[in-house]
């Protein structure tokens, strides 16, 4: 089995402080750590490694200090690393990221599985994963709780706040992860030895071909007016009546009595 | 010396965030009930931390002595009796056999050891033979093919857990300190029993036995470099477990510095956390001050080991001076945190009594200054 795993260099939030007049984010001096969820799904990915054989490689679009947060990956047992790291790329937004990791993914040859943690914990924002996937034009199935593959289907326990979705696909996919599907195990001594002592072979824009109109600062449309935390949605509420036309009916009443339509 | 390698920096890595995560959390409770963890040990030595040391033809990850001080700081850091278990494994019991085993023994016993299969230990203390190594009392003859034993040593970390022992015995009185030679023993071997548990005041997570032994048999193979070469490999054994210690200490030390720290920020009295006092931040200056000096003791001397360079008289330096510091450091973290620092809900006191170990085993600090004297005058 061929799995790639995408993981993020970013800022121990920990750490982090917040700059009381600019109210942005104290970069300097805060350590920097492999995104927590990424290194889940590295996790998930030497399990299945275990289970069903194969091969599996870690990508990560940063800065050259981005080889440090692949050095980890490959201490925990990860088989080979790639860092994807061109000035060019520089300012990137989750679209241009995700068609960066897309583009040296297809790079890397056949893949069956794809794994990404749900989402990192500087940016919170959760699309490169199904950005990869979009682009790759294969299927994604996102906050993946438990992962079975049988030959050539996969079968996850989708997490949702008030059960499991269960979805099957064919190989391949993208998949991304939550946390309660593994613990990262630590790196071993020997591990990190070998991790240390690896060159992990960095790829620029022109290696992946890419396009430079899609990488970097031309190729990130995003603008960040504001950044909040949205209120807590309240519950929503299920109507089930015997059949579609009659919740259908139900419904209809209900948004009227409400005034909405 | 004072920029950390690649490698160096990862292994700590290793080590802090195995002790930050699976250490931590239960150490507490570890003292409270004097209960060593074999699980915890082992998942310890499962990640490799007993093999850095050693080559890789005996189950050794290739590293080096620094590297594997590091290590003992950083699990130190969470909890100094897993600390000075892991020391004892590697420095008193893996390391001895392989500066003077043979191939045999090496093969046989540094590889589980520093593969973390099994667990050591070093037998050397007796009731009346402590700072006074060489009036051992436990006596080995020769019969035919082996040894028989008889004795007993007291405060044995590890006793009882470890499957390997380092055992030393007289097998010629008439020659004093070179009459004594060393052993080893596995356990189960018949005759080889256990004494008391010791009740502690600190380092409280390890486990310290009396071993016992009556009529043990021991081959002659397991005989540890000559007869009459015994005390020899004590002491060389022992330069380098006190690297180890010093590396506890200052493990120690810097646990108690860094709760120190962040207590004074967070605690306020007289509208400002006390930290905004000299009175305060001076002391932490010092405590700072003191824990890098050594610290810097401590790598030298591990940075001697590594380079095969003499490093008795450094080690000594190291553990003499980290484990006094350690005990002053804990001491003014108890008195920073003040009435919370004696309680039991923080662990400053739980610091402050395994800090005052390191002053005493593997050497009494009067014995290390015998060393470092020795070494000055001569």
């Amino acid at each position: 089995m061929e799995i790639v795993v995408c993981v993020k260099q970013v800022p121990d939030t920990t750490e982090v402080k917040i700059d009381p007049v600019k109210n942005t984010l104290i970069r300097e001096g805060v350590p920097s750590i492999v995104n927590p969820f990424d290194k889940i799904a590295v996790e998930v990915a030497l399990q299945l490694k275990e289970k069903h054989g194969g091969r599996v490689r870690v990508i990560s679009m940063g800065p050259p200090q981005a080889a440090d947060a692949l050095k980890e990956c490959l201490a925990m047992g990860a088989d080979e690393a790639v860092l994807v790291s061109d000035r060019a790329f520089g300012g990137a937004d989750t679209l241009a990221t995700a068609y960066a990791l897309s583009t040296s993914i297809e790079k890397m040859g056949p893949v069956d599985l794809i794994i990404c943690g749900k989402q990192a914990i500087d940016g919170d924002t959760a699309q490169v994963g199904p950005g990869i996937a979009e682009n790759l034009g294969i299927p994604q199935i996102t906050y993946a709780a438990k992962i079975e593959i049988n030959g050539n289907m996969i079968k996850v326990d989708r997490e949702h706040e008030d059960g499991y979705e269960i979805m099957e696909a064919p190989l391949p996919v993208m998949v991304t992860v939550v946390k309660s599907i593994a613990e990262p195990r630590f790196p071993t001594v020997k591990g990190t030895m070998k991790a240390n002592r690896t060159q992990i072979p960095v790829w620029s824009a022109a290696d992946i071909n890419a396009d430079e109109k899609r990488i970097g600062m031309p190729g990130s449309p995003t603008q960040v007016r504001r950044i909040f935390t949205p209120t807590q949605r309240s519950q929503g509420q299920l109507i089930q009546e015997e059949s579609a036309q009659k919740s259908v009916a139900v419904l209809i009443q209900k948004l009227s009595d409400a005034k909405i339509i | 010396m004072f920029e950390l390698s690649e490698d160096q920096k990862m292994m700590q890595k290793v080590a802090h965030d195995f002790a930050e995560k699976e250490v931590a959390p239960g150490a507490e409770e570890r003292d409270e009930h004097e209960t060593f963890s074999r699980p915890l040990y082992d998942a310890m030595v499962g990640l490799g931390l007993s093999s850095i040391c050693f080559p890789e033809q005996y189950g050794g990850a290739d590293g080096d002595v620094l590297s594997y001080i590091l290590a003992i700081e950083e699990i130190s850091k969470a909890d100094s009796g897993l600390g000075i278990s892991l020391s004892a494994t590697v420095s008193l019991c893996a390391w001895p056999i392989f500066a003077f085993g043979t191939e045999e023994q090496k093969m046989k016993y540094v590889k589980p050891l520093a593969e973390g299969a099994q667990m050591g230990a070093f037998g050397l203390t007796e009731p009346g033979a402590g700072t006074d190594a060489g009036s051992q009392q436990t006596v080995a003859v020769r019969d035919g093919d082996n040894y028989i034993i008889n004795g007993s040593k007291i405060f044995i970390t590890n006793g009882g857990e470890a499957e390997v022992y380092i055992v030393f015995a007289m097998t010629d009185k008439s020659k004093g300190v070179r009459g004594i030679s060393a052993f080893i023993l596995e356990k189960g071997m018949p005759g080889f029993t256990f004494g008391k548990k010791e009740h502690k005041m600190g380092i409280r997570s390890s486990q310290t036995m009396e071993l016992i032994f009556q009529d043990v048999k021991v081959p002659a193979a397991n005989l540890l470099g000559k007869e009459g070469e015994g005390f020899k490999i004590a002491m060389t054994t022992l330069d380098g477990g006190r690297i180890g210690v010093a590396a506890q200490a200052l493990g120690i030390a810097q646990a108690a510095f860094d709760a120190a720290v962040k207590y004074s920020k967070e605690r306020v009295q007289f509208g400002k956390p006390i930290s905004a006092n000299q009175a305060i931040s001076f002391m932490l200056a010092d405590m700072a001050t003191k824990i890098d000096a050594a610290r810097l003791l401590v790598y030298r001397a591990a940075s001697f080991k590594d380079a095969h360079k003499p490093y008795s008289k450094e080690a000594a330096m190291a553990k003499l001076f980290a484990s006094d510091i350690a005990m002053e450091v804990t001491t003014d973290a108890v008195q920073i945190l003040g009435g919370y620092g004696y309680i039991r809900e923080y662990p400053t006191e739980r610091y402050m009594r395994d800090a005052k170990i390191c002053q005493i085993y593997e050497g009494t600090n009067q014995a290390q200054r015998m060393v470092i004297g020795g070494a000055v005058l001569r």
